[in-house]
């Protein structure tokens, strides 16, 4: 699999090995010494043209790892701000000799569009609101470990929040379906994307009707440009219709977590300190956030097509 | 080799790894994913029934991520490492069915690095066929198997077998 952008593009089978791949990850990271030389000579950029904490750091992370060298790009300081365009970039980039670009973008497709000025692969790290395909392997891979199974046949996962703009909503609610969980996404009508009735999910506008039955409240992060948009009346209805307090805590089911992909809003949809709450998963979506990439990472730049061409006509030699 | 030639030559393994190191108590034992695993368990098996004081961790170490033809081979399954101890100032003897070129053991060597600093690292395989491409040597040998370069050695419970290969 050469480029990472779409959790559709990827495929259960994908999902699936990628998850996989990452339990061999996570031993790695668990060593005196946590570094592999899996991807040396390989080169992988950073090229984040929107912010980014976790993801950009556990990418890089995940990159020095698997021995890859690394390459930094920051707006602010480049010659973006000279108005040089995206396309010039890449290629300017591309010809400096690069195996991987790592993109975010504000804008949908970005990677799709890239993909036609460079040779190297691309790895979607959130393209507007349309994917985040890396935070849904996180997340698969960190609900897989919690709950000690690959399918999640028989999950109640509820994503509460605003879908509309949200990439984390597209690509989660397409992985958790396709391995088998049911999702309920939780949202006042405003923040329900339009497109809503053709995904595979269930649609509630309480979160009180949910709470005393998921096994999994994954709750996003709300934008406070929503409320400047008119789409939510203030932030602290919405805080309270929506938002993850002590009480709804109480009333969820025994064995039942609490996700949510960061940053959080305290005091709007997180009404509680999560680090205080045994049923958090917020800390392993994080620390499983450099396995899964480099799983990605290792994916993207070792298993893709090209090689797999390449080395079949190789003899049964290498296979011993 | 037949199933029962696998067995004798284990057992003769087990014996010499506690003669060679006088029935030390610092020995690891360590398979190497995926082959060498079972031949690993048998080994800590045999060993703790010539010596039954003697506690002999078991280990498995998977060297994907450490060889230098990551590029070159198809896909390997995901297998995952597990070093149940810290190895520093230890014997660790690593296991595997089949010494061919020595690449998968250089890359052992190297991995076992990441967990600790070993005082010595012996080396046991149930065949060795030869075809060396690194300067890298067996001290314990259940069988040396002369084959040609293309040939196909399995191993198992049940015995080696050499397929020939397309040859060249």
């Amino acid at each position: 699999m050469k480029h990472i952008r779409s959790i559709s593009e990827i495929g259960k089978a994908g999902v699936l090995a990628i998850v996989e791949r990452a339990k061999q990850m996570s031993e790695i990271n668990s060593r005196p010494v946590p570094k592999v030389p899996a991807l040396r000579g390989k080169t992988v950029v950073s090229l984040f043209l929107e912010d980014s904490t976790r993801t950009r750091l556990s990418f890089e992370t995940a990159a020095k790892r698997l021995s890859a060298e690394t390459m930094n790009f920051s707006v602010s300081t480049s010659s973006v701000n000279k108005g040089e365009s995206l396309r010039d970039t890449i290629e300017t980039i591309s010809d400096m000799g690069v195996d991987a670009f790592v993109v975010r973008h504000k804008s949908s497709g970005i990677p799709w569009q890239i993909e036609q000025w460079t040779d190297a692969s691309i790895i979607n790290a959130g393209d507007g609101a349309h994917q985040h395909p890396t935070q849904a392997l996180v997340d698969c891979f960190t609900v897989s470990e919690a709950f000690g199974v690959d399918s999640f046949e028989g999950l109640t996962i509820s994503i509460v929040g605003d879908i509309r703009h949200s990439r984390v909503a597209r690509s989660n609610v397409e992985a958790f379906a396709m391995l088998g969980a049911k999702v309920i996404i939780v949202a006042p009508s405003t923040l329900l994307p339009p497109d809503v009735g053709h995904w595979p999910v269930t649609i509630s506008n309480d979160i009180d009707d949910v709470i005393g039955t998921t096994d999994i409240l994954y709750m996003l992060r709300l934008q406070s440009e929503r409320m400047d948009q008119g789409l939510i009346p203030n932030l602290s209805e919405y805080g309270n219709r929506f938002g993850l307090t002590e009480k709804r805590v109480s009333q969820l089911p025994l064995n039942a977590r609490i996700m949510h992909p960061g940053p959080m809003n305290r005091g709007v949809e997180m009404q509680v300190d999560p680090s205080h709450l045994s049923q958090s998963l917020i800390h392993r979506q994080v620390a499983n956030g450099v396995s899964v990439r480099m799983a990605v990472l290792f994916t993207a730049l070792t298993l893709n097509d090209d090689r797999d061409h390449a080395i079949q006509g190789l003899s049964k030699e290498a296979a011993q | 080799m037949t199933g029962p030639d696998v067995h004798r030559a284990l057992s003769r393994i087990a014996h010499e790894i506690v003669e060679k190191n006088h029935g030390s108590d610092d020995l690891v034992i360590v398979g190497l994913q995926r082959g060498g695993v079972w031949i690993a368990e048998a080994l800590a098996a045999k060993i703790s029934q010539i010596e039954p004081e003697l506690v002999v961790p078991l280990g498995v170490i998977d060297v994907s991520m450490h060889r230098d033809d990551i590029d070159l081979r198809p896909a390997s399954q995901v297998a995952i490492s597990h070093i149940p101890c810290d190895i520093t100032d230890t014997t660790v003897v690593l296991v595997d069915d089949v010494l061919f070129t020595g690449r998968t053991v250089r890359a052992a060597l190297e991995g076992l690095n990441s967990f600790g600093r070993p005082k010595c690292v012996q080396l046991a395989v149930l065949v060795d066929r030869g075809h060396r491409e690194l300067p890298i040597r067996p001290d314990f040998v259940g069988k040396n198997l002369p084959t040609k370069n293309s040939d196909e050695v399995l191993v198992s419970v049940d015995g080696v077998t050499v397929t020939a290969g397309e040859g060249k």
